[in-house]
């Protein structure tokens, strides 16, 4: 900001020297500022946009992943909409990325709320409550598949509950539940942990000066750490869910997208027919449509970040 | 962010600068409300039940990994009768842990050592150049990536990776670069705009180069957002999936991740084993954590405020 105010040099002055210094960055650029950009903008060109637009160029043929290929148009276009494996996988993502994403953010704020508060060994617990966030996906789900298919249905036939009584993945009704609950086990910690930087920008004061007002805790809750924190919520809400629609290792892991279809996500759809189902270009033309969502909630979730901001 | 914190930090300041009698009062309300300052126990009982959803899975994970299948098959909850390392013998020679260990600390390393002295040199020269038209375009083609999910690249670039011969551990920790770049300018840039450029005009006078400038003052000033970037990195390199189940072609290559994938086909049978050698996998990263909690939450939480 400073070099934009800066003045021409005057004679006499002691500051000359760096105003010419600023002045002459003003006109040419340090060469070394170049040679760090270009070498990263190539390889980023090379390894991202190459492969996006021959992603999207191969959209418009009928590219298997291997052999000959022709133009086809926007016949890949028109088939997925057409298509009931591509609606499941998109009904299925999207409910399971909704109700991830909801349950996340309630537990996450309920766990912030309580790691928040003048409670005994508070670094202790946060560091048990983010362990999930460090390990990988895989692994994770594997040792929740082993739960469910074993501990859960012993627990089930204990209770006499039917729908637990055998193994949650079978069920082609609930195994997207269980892929719910590994997915949001999962990113409670991180989410936990945006909503502890989110409550520490609540002052003190305003909590003490509404407890002597009498405010209980409820009210204090609802009325002044919630509106606070607003901003948190949204980016909160956003980010899960675009990561929830990303949902792959889980699925890998937990049911590989059965029972039949029932829990195939876009991103494993897209892995396992385009790679061995020779759906090349038209699970291509898929990813097309899932960027275009995740643009537009990105867009979505700049306008409400710079709506909170200027308030 | 930044600018609400500050504001935050001066108001705190002030209050404190101002109402030097006040304190007192305050103290005498908290010891009778007992809201403020005392330890609050039904939060504390909360955190102890609430932490067994995290500790369950993980207890049941190590005892299980010292089960024999016929033990496992008996009593689920139970302690193993014996500590036997038998099966963590056997995963170890099955996955050729000592090898996947080092493929993984490879990529790992290798991804976060060039992440930091890259990302933090590109960000370096485009936060001071924004003002330049070239640059501020540049630093938009760079953050656009933000919204690319890897599903739509991920078939060109497997491709593309094999062409080039880069389908391996120096092919992956180039991806891992050149897309946590996107998140890491906006890290770093922000952060750099906070340095005043009058340091930098000194060093220059003193007849340092652009480079030195960087290297010996810039990069050491950036230590936070290094430290976040690093830990952040790290963990989605060490963890990291479906980059190497598409890229590594060679399988004697595999991260510990993809090892359990392919573990996984061979043995499902054998559940013990198959939680040695998670368990084995989870080690590493989960020992760094223990030694390293602190810093790696303060560090994620300051990545999770951009």
């Amino acid at each position: 900001m400073t070099t934009q105010t800066a003045t021409a040099p005057r004679a006499g002055d002691p500051q000359a020297v760096s105003h010419k210094i600023r002045d002459n960055k003003a006109k040419k650029v340090d060469p070394a500022f170049i040679w760090m950009l270009v070498p990263a903008a190539l390889v980023f060109t090379v390894l991202l946009t190459i492969p996006l637009l021959t992603g999207v160029f191969y959209t418009f043929t009928n590219f298997k992943g291997y052999g000959d290929w022709h133009f086809v148009g926007l016949t890949n276009y028109k088939n997925l909409f057409s298509d009931d494996i591509i609606w499941g996988s998109y009904l299925f993502t999207f409910k399971y990325a909704i109700v991830a994403s909801i349950l996340t953010n309630i537990i996450a704020l309920g766990l912030a709320l309580v790691l928040n508060s003048k409670m005994k060994a508070r670094t202790f617990f946060r560091g048990v409550f983010f362990v999930p966030y460090i390990l990988p996906v895989l692994v994770v789900s594997y040792i929740f598949s082993y739960l469910f298919t074993n501990n859960l249905p012993q627990i089930g036939q204990a209770l006499g509950w039917e729908w637990l009584s055998t193994s949650l993945l079978a069920n082609e009704d609930l195994a997207w539940l269980a892929i719910v609950v590994v997915g949001v086990w999962q990113s409670v910690a991180y989410n936990t942990i945006i909503y502890l930087a989110g409550l520490q920008t609540v002052p003190e004061e305003i909590y003490e000066a509404s407890a002597l007002d009498g405010a209980g805790p409820v009210r204090r809750l609802w009325s002044m750490t919630l509106p606070l924190i607003i901003p948190y919520l949204g980016i909160n809400m956003v980010l899960s869910f675009k990561g929830f629609l990303g949902v792959f290792d889980q699925i890998v892991a937990l049911t590989s997208g059965g029972p039949g279809t029932a829990t195939q996500s876009i991103s494993y759809l897209i892995f396992k027919n385009g790679f061995q189902g020779g759906e090349y270009a038209y699970q291509t033309a898929n990813g097309v449509i899932y960027f275009l969502i995740v643009v537009a909630l990105s867009f979505a979730q700049l306008r409400f970040t710079q709506s909170q901001e200027r308030v | 962010m930044t600018a609400t914190t500050a504001n935050h930090d001066s108001a705190g300041s002030a209050d404190s600068l101002l109402g030097k009698a006040e304190p007192e009062v305050y103290r005498v309300r908290r010891g009778s409300k007992g809201t403020f300052g005392r330890t609050n126990w039904w939060t504390t009982l909360l955190a102890v039940v609430l932490s067994l959803t995290v500790l369950v899975p993980l207890y049941f994970t190590v005892v299980t990994a010292f089960k024999t299948p016929e033990e496992l098959a008996t009593s689920g909850w139970a302690l193993p009768r014996s500590w036997s390392l038998d099966n963590f013998a056997t995963a170890w020679e099955m996955t050729s842990y000592p090898r996947r260990v080092l493929t993984s600390s490879i990529i790992t390393v290798g991804a976060t050592v060039f992440t930091l002295l890259s990302n933090s040199m590109v960000a370096y020269a485009l936060g001071r150049n924004m003002h330049r038209p070239w640059f501020r375009r540049l630093y938009y083609y760079f953050v656009a990536a933000l919204f690319v999910p890897f599903p739509i690249i991920m078939l060109p670039v497997v491709k593309e990776t094999a062409l080039l011969h880069l389908d391996n551990e120096a092919g992956l920790i180039l991806l891992y670069v050149v897309y946590g770049l996107a998140f890491n300018i906006l890290m770093y840039t922000s952060f750099i705009k906070s340095i005043p450029e009058e340091l930098e005009e000194a060093a220059a006078m003193d007849g340092a180069s652009r480079w030195t400038i960087f290297w010996r003052i810039i990069f050491p000033l950036l230590s936070p957002m290094n430290a976040t970037v690093g830990i952040l990195t790290c963990l989605w390199a060490w963890n990291d999936f479906l980059l190497p189940l598409v890229i590594l072609t060679d399988q004697t290559k595999a991260t510990l991740p993809l090892a359990q994938y392919v573990f996984q086909g061979q043995f499902n049978t054998n559940y013990p084993v198959s939680f040695a050698s998670y368990l084995m996998a989870i080690a590493p990263m989960f020992l760094v954590y223990v030694i390293a909690q602190r810093w790696v939450i303060s560090g994620v939480m300051r990545g999770s405020q951009k």
